[in-house]
């Protein structure tokens, strides 16, 4: 008996020993912690890209970390923790951590924020709303999508419908009857962001009534989407980051946001002293959205029509429709 | 041989000892894999440590602990009659539902109404959810273990419908629930929170969280209820020839179990969530109930203690990040932990190896 407590009392000793290891930081570096969503930083979406883009950053004059949030809960644990840790500026990933970051925001007057895809905070003086013009992103792919259908029918996978959302397909249908008049746009709300099972479900519902390119603004549904247009051979548009990877074969383009740009841009602020609160939107005329960079599948003479229109949008010639109310076409409701 | 004791005989006769090597091994093992990937075991490790050792460290802990220690006595107390409670994860889901939706449509009430009819509605939502289940096992003969995890499912789906429903859903952007009224609210006053230095999710759901375990304690220990699912559970055949209805404490030890699970729900809502998202994943707080049930040796008091524990490293183990170090870490470590204290079972044959020879080879006894 007396073995074994020794034993257990010396392993006590050994790593309250290893708890004494000093640190030492800079001080004249910036601190940019980045609080995921439940997603996790591997989630080939947002969260990953976010990440990416921070660790780009030089790293002599920036020390970037991030913490993942398992649960709904630990958004405001993670924010408290890199305020605790004193961080410059904590850049938090998806409107799902805007209440816990209005919350930080209201109570820490002094400490900076950013937070992407969400509006809702803009009026507080210290939060940076990330914004992305995705209806001109969603036209982009739209055009791409009215160019290369066939069957002159395509569809078309949402994963809620909101204000928001709802610019993507605005900005699509708006995209894809510019280029074929008589397009038919199939429209559906999975109202559900994870449900992969029931994208892929629609995505094939969709195929069966002729579609023959699909594109979704809905998270974890739309890789069932993807799986689905590659299972039955059709084209799929992936959204928010170059979905290519997923089925390189069949993802023709996707609707990229920017994210990595945006928080990189945003550090840098703060790292020159010109950070400020408020909405800092991204769209075409800063790339802060576009096609994404793999283009092997898109006809050559579409994509110059893409570049075109492109020009034509940044020069305030084409104006993309964003709301419900602008689209006739547009058929998706609560 | 014969008069000392050996090192397996000691580890097998006590089982405090036991879980003690476990959770030592499982950090010597935590400590292998941040050798092999280059990190320092120091920083990771001395990370752990001192984020749960500040005062405001200490009040995450328990607040991480609450649901931890109610799904642990929810696995706990169903384990005592030998039925195992896969299921917390979705009475727990069930049970944080109700008392949400509750808490936003009857958000009127005096908090004195409110929240104690919020802890008994998400009760009742995990009990019902506990029950359904026993149904189906003691009138037909339906695996628990099946259709626990089917009824997660149904949960967590349900869940999600509840959560898109427009008088529940968020009026924001955000897709989670409205936030629960504060008169449902379990937290600290804020001033308290703020002059003491504690966490800004304090609350006082742990002392509910410990009355329940006194009151599991009393059931299992101290009741003819208690003994008659002890005997239920130690062998159902004797039980029943010894004249205890063997179905009906099933049932009521899976309506208790489920009760148990509701009502953590019902505190890490009240506590420290206040609404509830739509789930793209299982969260896992009855899943963890498991592994505390497992390390607190299914005693009431163990769990408390097991849930702490749990608590503190799913806490200091989101911080790890911050060293560079992955928090998958903290998973490693709790897997490590799980697998010896599973394995007290070949310490245990082992025991009995020795005093039947027979049947087993010499060899194998004492490495």
């Amino acid at each position: 008996m007396k073995k074994f407590l020794a034993l257990v009392l010396a392993l006590c000793m050994v790593f309250s020993l290893c708890a004494c290891g000093a640190k030492e930081e800079a001080a004249d570096k910036i601190k940019v912690g980045m609080v995921t969503d439940v997603g996790g930083v591997n989630d080939k979406s947002f969260n990953q890209t976010s990440w990416e883009g921070l660790q780009a950053l030089d790293t002599n004059k920036f020390e970037v970390k991030y913490l993942e949030s398992k649960t709904d809960a630990d958004y405001q644990t993670n924010i408290n923790t890199f305020i605790d840790e004193g961080y410059d500026l904590i850049i938090c990933v998806g409107y799902m951590l805007a209440s816990a970051t209005m919350e930080a925001a209201q109570a820490n007057p002094d400490q900076k924020f950013a937070i992407i895809d969400d509006a809702t905070c803009a009026e507080l003086p210290n939060v940076a709303c990330l914004m992305f013009a995705q209806e001109q992103a969603s036209y982009l792919v739209g055009l791409v999508a009215g160019s290369v259908t066939e069957t002159k029918t395509v569809g078309y996978v949402q994963g809620m419908v909101s204000d928001s959302m709802n610019q993507f397909g605005v900005g699509y249908i708006a995209g894809v009857l510019e280029a074929c008049p008589e397009a038919e746009v199939l429209q559906y709300n999975a109202n559900n962001f994870g449900d992969i099972a029931g994208g892929a479900t629609a995505a094939k519902d969709m195929i069966t009534k002729g579609a023959d390119v699909i594109y979704h603004a809905a998270g974890g549904t739309g890789i069932g989407v993807i799986n689905a247009c590659a299972e039955e051979g059709v084209y799929a548009i992936g959204v928010d980051t170059d979905q290519s990877p997923l089925a390189p074969e069949y993802v023709i383009t996707s609707a990229m946001k920017r994210v990595d740009t945006a928080a990189q841009d945003i550090s840098k602020a703060v790292a020159d002293g010109t950070y400020e609160a408020g909405i800092h939107l991204y769209d075409l005329s800063n790339g802060g959205v576009d096609l994404s960079p793999t283009r092997d599948l898109i006809p050559e003479d579409v994509l110059k029509m893409v570049e075109d229109a492109k020009a034509k949008v940044m020069s305030g010639e084409i104006v993309v429709p964003k709301l419900a109310s602008e689209c006739p076409t547009f058929t998706l409701a609560e | 041989m014969d008069n000392k004791k050996t090192v397996m005989q000691i580890i097998s006769e006590n089982r405090f000892m036991h879980i003690l090597i476990s959770v030592a091994l499982g950090f010597v093992v935590g400590a292998l894999f941040l050798v092999v990937m280059g990190l320092s075991v120091g920083d990771a490790y001395g990370r752990l440590l001192s984020s749960v050792t500040t005062l405001k460290g200490v009040s995450y802990v328990i607040v991480y602990a609450i649901p931890y220690i109610m799904t642990g006595l929810s696995v706990a107390f169903a384990f005592k009659t030998g039925v195992f409670n896969i299921g917390a994860e979705g009475q727990f889901v069930m049970g944080s539902m109700s008392a949400c939706v509750v808490g936003i449509l009857l958000g009127d009430l005096p908090k004195i109404i409110l929240i104690p009819l919020c802890f008994l509605v998400a009760m009742a939502a995990g009990a019902l959810w506990g029950i359904v289940v026993g149904l189906l096992k003691t009138k037909r003969g339906i695996n628990e273990v099946l259709s626990m995890i089917m009824f997660n499912w149904i949960a967590f789906y349900l869940s999600n419908y509840i959560a898109g429903i427009p008088a529940i859903h968020s009026d924001g952007t955000a897709e989670a629930t409205k936030n629960i009224a504060d008169n449902a609210s379990t937290l600290l006053p804020a001033d308290m929170i703020k002059s003491l230095g504690l966490c800004p999710t304090a609350n006082w759901g742990i002392l509910v969280a410990i009355v329940a375990m006194l009151i599991v304690w009393f059931i299992i220990d101290k009741t003819t209820l208690g003994y008659k699912l002890k005997a239920v559970g130690a062998n159902k055949f004797a039980a029943e020839y010894g004249g205890i209805n063997v179905n009906g404490s099933i049932l009521t030890a899976l309506a208790i179990s489920g009760a148990l699970a509701g009502l953590g729900g019902a505190l890490q809502l009240m506590g420290m969530g206040s609404r509830i998202s739509v789930f793209s994943s299982q969260e896992g707080f009855g899943f963890a109930g498991i592994v505390v049930a497992l390390m607190g040796c299914s005693n009431p008091f163990g769990v408390l203690a097991a849930g702490l524990f749990y608590g503190a490293l799913t806490y200091g183990g989101s911080k790890l990040n911050l060293e560079g170090v992955p928090t998958q870490l903290i998973s490693v470590i709790v897997g490590t932990v799980v697998f010896f204290i599973a394995i007290s079972v070949i310490f245990e044959r082992l025991k009995y190896a020795k005093k039947a020879p027979k049947k087993v080879k010499e060899g194998k006894e004492n490495k």
